[in-house]
């Protein structure tokens, strides 16, 4: 009995014993009544780093930053009631940008379940749609094998979000701790590799294709280093141009020479041409969100297309598509690859050759331009002067939602996976400040820069704190319009320039902001004095609240506007009058 | 498109059925469901039709093997073929969901449903519901002077054409199961 009993331990120390057999380093958290046994026994070690957050949210998305740039699981500890409230934000943010975390909260004791007790909410009720597992664990001696299993979970198949609840009594009482090598198979076990017939059927068609186009999302990214390596040898292999979704950057070096740059509502045009214009499409792990697609009726029209995704409910949930492969992008590729050299490395040179001389028409187009000035900063040229000024570095970039996001992607330049964090799907303001600090716990000696809107940017500014305290020296880039520039630029377009609650009034000064956290404040509005300034923040060795002063009424372009397809793209301030009807306008 | 010579499901998710899958008609299925039996996983799969705006016409729920830990839900539900192979395909990717079964796109199957009536009345409307349900195959499982408890199982057509008849004899409640539903064959 006593030989049984070795492995006997409070719930407690079996979720810090857990975590550490997962190989967790460090969990984002905040304390309170229903996680204190848990917090005693982070106390009590020093595998596990903790980091002190200020606010839920900002735990969940720095669980993210960290996982997105590591390619591991992200990891939060957050007290019952508020605490799992404020954390549902970052959980639908990572449910529905695929970013594998595991969340534990506390809960009331289970004889208190249902009573209304103080900080008592249905947690994994309100957090069910927005997980891709959650666990309300009753019984001690089951904890550890529900934390197993919720890894398992988080990064298997499409990764995702999930919670695990653990009422306080459940954390105090004691039972056998079950080891990751005696935990329960899980019967989910999503399948990786495609179907060898499908994947044939594919390599058939890019062996005639004229106008072929890889279009690439965040599932590349999802499936590791390897996948991102697979993907750049084929399309060096077959000479064939790519494009990316918003989640999808670095896969594919911006660098490379079939890169066209990103697709979408503020794609390239190259890019968005090249998919409205191909005649053959090979999706390698994106979902043909409505960003992506514009008018699903019109998207283009004349290729046949190929899906390459581990999830089945994303094929043909928007778009038909001619060839469907269920797997894991790294195996299908491997295979694709394989089978593609086996039969002779055949591509269409002539049609390809046409193609190429196309999109070099498309390019000439040059739709990131923008017309400069030399008394105000342009967005657009901040975010070219810090790609310039950062190339080469050891860089990872987060952004918040809006305007500058969409510049960032446009402007810099992603050479490797992980390296681009950005809330895709849900849109979520104040991800980025978060994000930045997760990554940099991950990376600590990287530069690590959150490309963000003064609006956005207030919305988790009081994790400056958590940046001080830990020594986290992420630089915030603020492009600092004093507008919702994007809630501005659709009210320009779309509701008759009435500019409704969309600026920025009462603004904090940001250089005394920084210096109120300890940190360093720079503040800069002349376009001559803007190198010297970046060079400054790259230099400070600790946070800095970068203030760029930007124009205030610059627009986002190339944009396709709701509601309309790929071709109708608008270039510039010119081509906006009156071109978005009333049934683009109910689209958000 | 056939020529590409892809086997018929050799994907979990074919999009060469042979069905046309851009039909805008609204079909009837009927999926069976085997889920772990625990707590909140049908709160889950609820959850997903309400959350996506999917029709539930009916469900059933027990578990269905103790052994194994497993449930059984038989949802019938309603749209076109391409919202059908959304539900079937959110329905797998669930993580405590072991198996879907669409039972009206596999083949032929049986539909049951146990519904029981409550008709009051005297004289000839009573004497004729009796007369009713045994036509129909109804069983008497309670009666009072005034009035009959009416048990019966069938298809749901044949559950709403019963009702129909109760109504003007003195029909007064209904309570019924949901559709429990098997492939036919092995």
């Amino acid at each position: 009995m006593a030989k049984a009993m070795s492995g006997a331990m409070t719930g407690a120390r079996m979720v810090v014993q857990a975590l550490k057999d997962q190989g967790v380093d460090v969990v984002f958290g905040y304390p309170g009544g229903a996680v204190l046994p848990i917090y005693d026994e982070i106390f009590l070690q020093n595998d596990i780093r903790h980091i002190l957050v200020r606010h839920e949210q900002g735990a969940i998305h720095m669980a993210e930053g960290y996982a997105r740039s590591t390619g591991k699981v992200g990891v939060a500890l957050v007290t019952s009631g508020p605490g799992a409230t404020n954390a549902v934000t970052g959980l639908t943010d990572a449910l529905l940008d695929s970013i594998p975390i595991v969340v534990l909260s506390g809960q009331v004791p289970t004889f208190m379940i249902g009573t209304d007790g103080f900080q008592e909410a249905d947690t994994v009720g309100i957090t069910r749609p927005c997980t891709k597992m959650n666990w309300l664990v009753k019984d001690t001696a089951k904890l550890a094998d529900t934390i197993h299993q919720a890894f398992h979970v988080a990064k298997s198949g499409r990764p995702g979000p999930v919670l695990v609840d653990i009422p306080k009594d459940v954390q105090f009482a004691t039972a056998e701790y079950t080891p990751v090598q005696r935990a329960r198979t899980s019967h989910y076990q999503p399948r990786l590799k495609g179907d060898i017939d499908a994947i044939t059927a594919m390599v058939e068609m890019l062996e005639t294709a004229e106008r072929p186009v890889f279009y690439t999302g965040g599932g590349v990214i999802n499936s590791g280093s390897g996948a991102s390596q697979l993907l750049r040898e084929f399309v060096e292999a077959t000479g064939f141009p790519i494009t990316s979704t918003l989640m999808g950057l670095g896969a594919y070096p911006a660098s490379g020479k079939n890169w066209l740059g990103m697709l979408g509502m503020h794609g390239l045009y190259e890019a968005n041409l090249a998919m409205h214009g191909c005649d053959l499409m090979i999706n390698v792990g994106a979902r043909f969100d409505d960003r992506i697609t514009g008018r699903i009726k019109d998207f283009s029209p004349h290729s046949r297309k190929v899906h390459i995704d581990i999830d089945a409910s994303s094929i043909n949930k928007v778009i038909r598509v001619d060839v469907p492969i269920l797997g894991d992008v790294g195996h299908v590729l491997e295979d694709a690859l394989r089978i593609w050299k086996a039969r002779g490395r055949k591509v269409n040179k002539e049609g390809l050759a046409k193609w190429w001389k196309q999109i070099a028409e498309w390019r000439a187009v040059n739709c990131l331009d923008y017309k400069g000035s030399t008394k105000v900063i342009k967005p657009q040229y901040a975010l070219q002067r810090l790609e310039a000024l950062t190339k080469g570095m050891d860089r990872y970039i987060t952004t918040e939602v809006g305007q500058h996001q969409m510049w960032a992607a446009q402007f810099l330049g992603f050479e490797a996976p992980n390296r681009w964090m950005t809330s895709g799907g849900l849109g979520t303001m104040g991800y980025g400040l978060p994000a930045s600090i997760g990554v940099q716990i991950a990376h600590p000696e990287a530069l690590v820069i959150n490309v963000a809107g003064e609006a956005s940017w207030l919305m988790n500014m009081q994790e400056m704190g958590t940046a001080m305290q830990f020594r986290a020296p992420v630089k915030q880039f603020i492009l600092n319009n004093e507008r919702l520039g994007m809630v501005r630029q659709w009210q320009e377009l779309l509701h008759g320039e009435r500019y409704s609650q969309s600026w920025s009034e009462s603004l904090p000064d940001f250089v005394k902001l920084a210096e109120a956290f300890g940190c360093k404040g720079i503040k800069v509005s002349d376009p001559a004095d803007l190198d010297d300034a970046i060079l400054e923040m790259i230099r400070y060795d600790g946070p800095v609240i970068f203030d760029c002063l930007v124009e205030k009424h610059e627009n986002c372009f190339p944009m396709i506007p709701s509601g309309k397809p790929h071709n109708e793209m608008l270039l510039g301030e010119a081509d906006t009058q009156g071109v978005i009807k009333a049934a683009g306008a109910v689209l958000v | 498109m056939s020529a590409l010579n892809i086997k018929r499901g050799s994907t979990s998710h074919s999009a060469y059925d042979l069905r046309d899958p851009n039909a805008e008609v609204i079909e009837s299925h009927t999926l069976a469901i085997l889920v772990e039996n625990e707590p909140g996983v049908l709160a889950r799969v609820i959850g997903l039709f309400s959350g996506r705006g999917y029709n539930i016409e009916s469900l059933t729920v027990a578990e269905t093997d103790h052994a194994r830990h497993l449930s059984r839900i038989t949802i019938v539900t309603s749209g076109t073929p391409q919202v059908i192979d959304q539900i079937e395909a959110q329905l797998r990717r669930m993580v405590p969901v072991h198996d879907v079964h669409d039972l009206t796109a596999e083949g032929p199957s049986v539909q049951r449903e146990l519904a029981l009536f409550k008709v009051a009345g005297k004289g000839e409307a009573r004497i004729e519901a009796l007369r009713l349900a045994e036509i129909f195959r109804a069983h008497v499982v309670d009666s009072t002077l005034e009035s009959f408890v009416f048990e019966m199982t069938g298809t749901p057509e044949k559950i709403d054409s019963f009702a129909d008849l109760m109504r003007p004899l003195g029909l007064k409640e209904i309570a019924r199961t949901g559709v429990a539903a098997l492939s036919r064959g092995v």
